[in-house]
């Protein structure tokens, strides 16, 4: 369960990608082989910081592809700041990276 | 944030069990996280997905909205999809498949220095639109783009 993120910074703007691992299950699927449901598991709130400061929250649902990927962007932000990454899922595992912006 | 506080109370109160279980104790806090708008990513249908969300169904139509998605999506598992918004103070913008069981897919709740664009990969279920409704200034706008879903990865 790790996070990948690389931030760029392009004149005023900050664009931010990260991919996170995790299996999204969405409680409908089912094992083929033994035919029982899998559990529902997926993130439900990741958090998006930049020096310490709330930049985006993602609010999710079972609906978000496996190994998730998101991107956004800000502004106010500088080389060798520092994003923080951090999620939360239904099952109340967790998850956090940090990555400079280059 | 005090409008996400809010759908969570409006929601937590239709499922009025939610809030019997985590009172008895039945649940600890952490399985019931205070943001996550649990009602609204269980709404079975566009309309309702959105009135618990935003209290209201009524999203003007944007052209402001940039909705970026595949026409035609070979695997429904993965389909990305980036929406840019052009509007002032933004504070929040939503993706919803629209014949997925459950629409809503994500919202994503704005910081004041954080740009209108998101971009993640959904899963679909069936050929539909994908719907990006954004929050602005008190407002809600809306965009839709179709987009085709062949399962069996042939092509469209």
């Amino acid at each position: 369960m790790s996070i990948k993120i690389r931030a760029t910074a392009k004149q005023d703007s900050v664009t931010v990608k990260a991919l996170m691992s995790h299996p999204m299950h969405t409680g409908l699927q089912k094992n083929k082989k033994t035919g029982e449901k899998i559990p529902a598991h997926f993130i439900q709130e990741v958090n998006c910081e930049h020096n310490g400061n709330n930049v985006l929250t993602a609010l999710w649902g079972p609906a978000i592809s496996k190994n998730p990927y998101l991107s956004f962007k800000f502004k106010g932000g500088n080389k060798g700041d520092t994003i923080k990454i951090s999620w939360v899922d239904n099952k109340g595992e967790s998850a956090s990276e940090e990555a400079q912006i280059r | 944030m005090i409008q996400s506080r809010r759908t969570f109370l409006k929601g937590s109160m239709a499922g009025s069990a939610v809030a019997i279980a985590v009172g008895a104790g039945l649940l600890t806090p952490q399985s019931v996280l205070a943001a996550w708008p649990k009602a609204a990513f269980e709404a079975k249908g566009v309309d309702s997905a959105m009135s618990t969300l935003f209290g209201t169904t009524a999203a003007a139509a944007s052209s402001d909205i940039k909705i970026k998605a595949p026409d035609i999506a070979e695997n429904g598992a993965v389909v990305p999809v980036s929406v840019t918004a052009g509007h002032p103070g933004i504070e929040s913008i939503s993706i919803l498949a629209a014949a997925n069981a459950s629409p809503l897919c994500a919202s994503f709740d704005l910081g004041s220095s954080a740009e209108g664009f998101v971009s993640t990969r959904i899963k679909m279920g069936k050929t539909s639109q994908v719907i990006a409704v954004v929050k602005a200034g008190g407002k809600v706008y809306s965009a839709s783009k179709d987009v085709k879903v062949t399962i069996g990865g042939c092509g469209g």
